[in-house]
């Protein structure tokens, strides 16, 4: 027998739940979550004895929505009290720091079913292009044509396994800085209209599977948005 | 789909928006209502209290993050105004309670008869669970909270509220006991 610390706070003396029998009211309740849900379903079909248990669950979830529904609902004072405090209170200025997803929600749902489905048929549409155009500026990568920077090291920009790099929006000067650092690369061309940089991985080139993990290892750094392999 | 409409009230209500608050308060005034009077045991305490909770909703809905279910945000907030208001007059509350036990045990033949029922005793052993028990009882099974919602409403760690929920159940089994009802659990 197990003791715990709310025994001695209640001065009950038992022993401490089994998982599944401690996500009984749960269960009951249906707000437990569907892995759990089928963890208790699976006990309840081996274990005849949990489901006896269960059954008195079941009768403490009647009786306790029967009870509170007893209770009725409060007076119109309530709410006259309420909005009587609202007048009184001081014109309010629109917040700045208004959550963004409400607000999209809010927005979808005042449009037709016929108006979202031509914004969807619109997006679908932005997305194919926004994707033909980094392919584009992918197979670009490949022509001799990019800036060169100030930054550029002197070695011929042409010699060397490279990549086509985009760093993400809320990556700082500090951040990019140390990446390019600790990674001991070396930025050729760039930034190209769409952000992109043309970037040295190595002073030679590599073997196709070393370069692969290199493309692979720096595309989980943070300061990366997009990373592609160029030549 | 509640969950989502409630949080477009909060943003309109954020914003201002009179109507918004209004119908917020219709969709959740009545619970949060009975929430309150279980606890407080007070209908007038807990109307007074219920117009609390819903002005600051209206004044905190700006700073709502949308981590928590409209709902439980609005049962942690009128959980924290009834027990500030219990702590304020403690007395008075105690005297309901009391009254409420004195009553059961003044019960008339008939009553006494009505009471065989089991229903009605459960429900009467649920009037006599005290009020770390009755709350979360409540907001397992009539506010159908999950584990994680309760944690943040009642602020304890998720295995307590299985754990109290557990005793809670335990000290039902005792009072139903102690009126002659064997339950066989624990």
């Amino acid at each position: 027998m197990i003791k715990t610390e709310n025994e001695a706070e209640t001065g009950i003396n038992a022993e401490v739940p089994s998982d599944v029998e401690g996500l009984l009211p749960w269960y009951a309740a249906g707000t437990l979550r569907p892995d759990e849900t089928r963890r208790v379903e699976a006990a309840l079909a081996r274990d005849p004895e949990l489901a006896r248990h269960y059954a008195l669950v079941r009768e403490e979830l009647a009786e306790t929505i029967g009870l509170n529904e007893t209770l009725g609902a409060p007076s119109a004072r309530a709410f006259d009290t309420l909005f009587a405090k609202i007048d009184a209170e001081p014109a309010r200025k629109t917040s700045p720091s208004f959550n963004l997803g409400a607000r999209l929600s809010s927005f979808l749902a005042g449009l037709s079913p016929r108006t979202l489905s031509l914004a969807g048929g619109v997006a679908v549409l932005a997305i194919l292009l926004q994707a033909g155009f980094i392919a584009s500026v992918l197979v670009r990568g490949t022509a001799p044509r990019h800036y060169v920077t100030a930054s550029a090291p002197s070695t011929n920009p042409g010699v060397g396994a490279f990549a086509l790099i985009r760093f993400a929006p809320q990556a700082s000067q500090d951040d990019v800085t140390k990446f390019l650092k600790d990674n001991a690369l070396s930025i050729v061309a760039g930034p190209a209209d769409n952000g992109f940089y043309r970037v040295r991985l190595s002073a030679s080139t590599l073997p196709q599977a070393d370069y692969v993990t290199v493309i692979q290892k720096l595309r989980t750094d943070k300061v990366v948005g997009f990373i592609a392999a160029t030549e | 789909m509640q969950t989502a409409t409630d949080d477009i009230l909060i943003a309109r209500i954020a914003n201002g928006d009179r109507l918004a608050m209004q119908a917020l308060f219709a969709r959740h005034h009545v619970r949060v209502y009975r929430f309150v009077l279980r606890l407080v045991r007070n209908e007038a305490t807990a109307e007074d209290l219920i117009s609390e909770v819903f002005l600051d909703v209206w004044r905190q809905a700006g700073k709502f993050e949308g981590r928590a279910a409209v709902s439980t945000w609005m049962l942690g907030i009128a959980r924290f105004k009834a027990l500030s208001a219990l702590r304020r007059k403690p007395d008075a509350e105690l005297d309901d309670e009391t009254a409420e036990r004195i009553e059961d045990h003044a019960d008339d033949p008939e009553t006494t008869l009505a009471k065989k029922d089991k229903g009605s005793q459960l429900r009467q052993a649920l009037n006599g669970l005290s009020n770390e028990h009755r709350e979360i009882i409540d907001l397992v099974y009539y506010h159908e909270k999950s584990v994680e919602e309760v944690a943040g409403i009642v602020g304890i760690p998720e295995a307590t509220v299985k754990t109290r929920m557990f005793y809670a159940r335990k000290k039902l089994s005792e009072l139903l006991k102690e009126q002659g009802i064997d339950r066989g659990w624990p």
